[in-house]
């Protein structure tokens, strides 16, 4: 192990030689390497354990069953596929609607594995794919790395990547989600792209844009990558550090890259014209005039040269930023989405756009989740950069540029915590590695490299600081060593100085890891279609609700039947009860979830023509008043009164449905609420304490349900579905109608 | 700009034949995009990818070509230390193969 904590030049070395040492070497890393990808699986299987083999969530339903669309009518059909049972009446175009990187690649993975003569299910494909693709996560971040430092940092940083919590929350087994790919891809692309640019390599930098298209076809964050890579290039433009090899990497990646990205049906033109990716489209350009004007400069004289340059600079950029302008104006370059803007003013999704601030992995984050994701990492990150800083050559100009954008947008979203965890673990692995130089270098290499400096070595006993090692250290050798190589030459003498620095960082990558295996197995591993408490007794209860009553609708329901629920369950209604849906989690219609919204919201006999209306047959609700679960219909009911109150505000009022200032339900609510047909039909029948809310309900807070009639309610009530009543057949209104019937 | 122009015509002809030939077809390529410009501005973008396709097309082969010509040029080979004349050519063959599928994928 010792030996591979040189730097970054020595560490090359072993494999030019060749020699038996290399090769051992060589296995040892490779034993290292296989062994974290598999504790990152391993750790990723919890949900399996504890629960089942079973899909996750609301997302990974779809994409479940596009995947089964997918294998069952081939790729041709799939790409076609126009759904007509979800977004009942209008249908969705899923085919041109989605990113089919992660169908198509289960599917081979599928094919590939039945072709080996292994006969499994697809199911088992889509549920163990995000572990093994954590695993390959893990593979990139260290070459990632490597790049940025040495082989150390390297496998540290797979190591990190491999374990925080972070990335595990998007990618343990079941949650088949587009980010349990993209991050892998994120990584290769990285990779890529920093080996095109160290190179100079029209190959690497065209097989940057390869990983990139393919992360284009897995995942709307490409846009991240699509924005990054630019921006490192202008900031070193900034810096002045244009080379020709930066000319190659990056527009070699721009021209395949983009060319490449518009074939994804979702994204379409969307590369030359979108705001988010006129950066890059700049860069390119501002490139071919860098890359022009360093041609002159070669061949005229200098003061020529700055003439010609300063004009033509300043005449094309305010040519660009004035046709920029134009042109979204005149409808030719679209404007920013409500999404990006929400990246910038975290309230702006609030007051315009609801349905995305509804979202609650769109909310900010709150700063204890970075404690629990990232754990101690949070506090060697900054170190990281701070050594990027120090050595900075162009890949460090890369990380540090990636560090404070994805720090930023962590902030502002819940799930963008999950792009700033890999650069997170590589900072750290950088700053522990470079601890290690310090702290642990053999005695043997120490000595040969002592030879070398004399000087530095002379001062360095004494020194216990890093800070002052570094300061030393440039005094002795200006400019001839690079920051990193001269850490490894630095070593601390004492023995008992190096054992316990080793040990008590060993010791916090131990509570690392411990830390996150413990968050991966309490917090991250549940199904959320399948929940569990744990009686007083700490016995544990499985609840089995929801997929109860989607079994209930598959086998009591026309096949046809027209189910109204709130989104969040148009995906596993989908999925698990295969019934047509009027409203699903792909949210690309504000109307009509506002028209569900508003059916949820107003009283009966506003809501039953538009039930009928839209054909629904049952109402399917979630209460979990009975058994205290947090997330049900009741309290996100505030979100279908702003979604729906934002189109209709004449008729959804929000203010009605506070009493004094607060949301309340039960008796003493507003009438707007008591009378709302989801805070009839969460309370109907209902008597006792409803325990999210605090509330007493007894038999008067719902006297009477006429529009609907209860179908089914699950064991402990948490899934309740309704019966849309036929219109009366004598013609009367449906209240007297129930009234009669009841007598 | 007279002044630029001179200055390019110059470093082409004292250049080698190959790189006389690599100039050549970027300024082929140059009077191909600036054509198929025209064309979508004078005569309309009614088939649009097929103009995205024509397009791109031709700038990242121009834009490879500047790759191959920077790169084979012994002048620059400080700066590409790594990539040697032969490896330049095989790697702008792997760009271009990629880049054409690409294309051809996309014109329909």
């Amino acid at each position: 192990m010792s030996a591979e904590t040189t730097p970054l030049q020595t560490a090359v070395l072993p494999e030019k030689r060749g020699t038996k040492h290399g090769k051992l070497l060589r296995v040892i890393k490779f034993i290292i390497l296989s062994s974290i990808a598999a504790a990152a699986v391993s750790m990723r299987l919890y949900s399996v354990l504890r629960f089942e083999s079973i899909i996750h969530e609301y997302d990974p339903w779809f994409n479940f069953r596009a995947t089964k669309y997918l294998s069952e009518h081939g790729y041709q059909k799939f790409l076609n596929w126009f759904d007509n049972r979800s977004w009942y009446p209008l249908g969705r175009v899923t085919g041109g609607t989605l990113f089919p990187g992660l169908m198509v690649t289960s599917n081979i993975v599928h094919k590939l594995l039945l072709f080996l003569g292994l006969p499994v299910d697809i199911r088992e494909v889509c549920v163990l794919f995000a572990p093994a693709f954590s695993g390959l996560t893990a593979y990139f971040t260290y070459l990632l790395t490597r790049e940025m430092k040495d082989d150390v940092s390297g496998m540290l940083a797979a190591l990190f990547v491999g374990m925080a919590p972070g990335y595990i929350s998007r990618s343990v087994a079941g949650s088949y989600d587009n980010e349990a790919i993209s991050i892998t891809l994120l990584m290769a692309t990285f990779y890529f792209w920093i080996k095109a640019v160290k190179i100079g390599s029209v190959l690497y930098a065209s097989i940057c844009a390869l990983s990139y298209f393919y992360m284009v076809s897995a995942w709307g964050g490409y846009v991240f990558i699509t924005n990054m890579i630019p921006l490192h290039v202008f900031v070193l433009l900034l810096m002045g550090r244009y080379h020709a090899r930066l000319y190659t990497a990056y527009c070699t990646w721009y021209s395949l890259g983009t060319l490449a990205s518009m074939q994804i049906p979702f994204v379409g033109t969307l590369p030359v014209k979108g705001s988010e990716h006129m950066s890059a489209l700049g860069v390119f350009g501002l490139l071919q005039i860098v890359a022009f004007a360093s041609f002159l400069k070669s061949k005229v004289t200098p003061k020529q040269f700055k003439l010609t340059v300063i004009t033509s600079t300043v005449a094309i950029i305010a040519l660009s930023a004035f046709g920029l302008v134009a042109l979204t104006y005149a409808g030719i370059v679209l404007p920013w989405t409500g999404r990006f803007y929400s990246l910038w003013d975290t309230n702006y999704a609030k007051i315009h756009i609801p349905i995305i601030a509804s979202v609650s992995e769109h909310q900010p984050t709150p700063w204890t989740s970075f404690f629990m994701d990232l754990s101690v990492l949070t506090w060697f990150f900054p170190v990281g950069v701070y050594l990027a800083i120090q050595e900075l050559r162009d890949e460090h100009v890369f990380l540090i540029v990636y560090a404070v954008f994805a720090s930023y947008f962590s902030g502002v979203m819940v799930r963008l915590v999950l792009t700033l965890t890999p650069i997170v673990a590589v900072c750290s692995a950088i700053a522990i590695s470079a601890l290690l130089d310090v702290y642990n270098t053999s005695g043997s290499e120490k000595e040969t490299v002592d030879t070398n400096t004399p000087i530095a070595e002379k001062s360095d006993k004494t020194t216990k600081s890093k800070a002052k090692v570094t300061k030393v250290n440039d005094d002795a050798k200006p400019d001839q060593v690079s920051f990193f190589d001269s850490l490894g030459r630095k070593t601390v003498g004492s023995t008992l100085s190096r054992i316990l620095a080793v040990s008590s960082f060993a010791l916090y990558i131990i509570m690392f890891v411990k830390q996150s295996d413990y968050v991966t197995e309490s917090a991250y591993s549940s199904p959320s279609v399948v929940l569990s408490s744990s009686s007083p007794d700490g016995q544990t209860f499985l609840i089995d609700d929801f997929r109860e009553a989607y079994y209930w609708l598959r086998m009591n329901t026309d096949e046809d039947a027209k189910i109204l629920s709130w989104w969040d369950y148009g995906y596993q209604i989908g999925g698990m009860a295969d019934r047509t849906t009027l409203v699903d989690n792909n949210t690309w219609n504000n109307t009509h979830i506002g028209m569900v919204g508003r059916i949820m919201s107003v009283d009966e006999d506003r809501a039953y023509p538009l039930l009928l209306q839209h054909d629904v047959d049952y109402i399917l609700i979630i209460f979990g008043g009975a058994i205290n679960f947090n997330g049900d219909d009741l309290n996100k009911f505030l979100w279908m009164i702003r979604i729906s109150g934002g189109i209709w505000p004449e008729e959804v009022k929000e203010s009605d449905y506070y009493t004094n200032g607060y949301y309340q339900v039960g008796s003493d609510s507003s009438d707007a609420m008591r009378n709302s047909l989801l805070h009839k039909m969460s309370f109907w029948r209902f008597q006792g304490m409803d325990r999210p809310r605090r509330v007493k309900i007894d038999a008067n807070t719902v006297p009477s349900l006429d529009i609907v009639e209860e179908a089914y309610t699950s064991a402990n009530w948490m899934v309740r579905i309704y019966r849309v009543k036929k219109p009366d057949e004598f013609g009367r209104d449906l209240h007297k109608a129930t009234a009669f019937d009841n007598k | 700009m007279i002044n630029i122009l001179q200055i390019v015509c110059k470093d082409h002809q004292n250049a080698p034949a190959r790189i006389k030939l690599i100039d050549q077809f970027m300024v082929y390529l140059l009077i191909c995009g600036i054509a198929q410009f025209a064309f979508c501005i004078v005569v309309g973008n009614y088939p649009f990818n097929a103009f995205l396709a024509g397009f791109g097309t031709v700038v990242a082969q121009f834009v490879l070509l500047a790759n191959l010509r920077q790169q084979i040029n012994p002048a620059n080979a400080k700066e590409f230390k790594q990539i040697s004349p032969t490896r330049a050519f095989s790697d702008f063959v792997f760009g271009s193969l990629v880049l054409h599928f690409l294309g051809y994928h996309f014109v329909n």
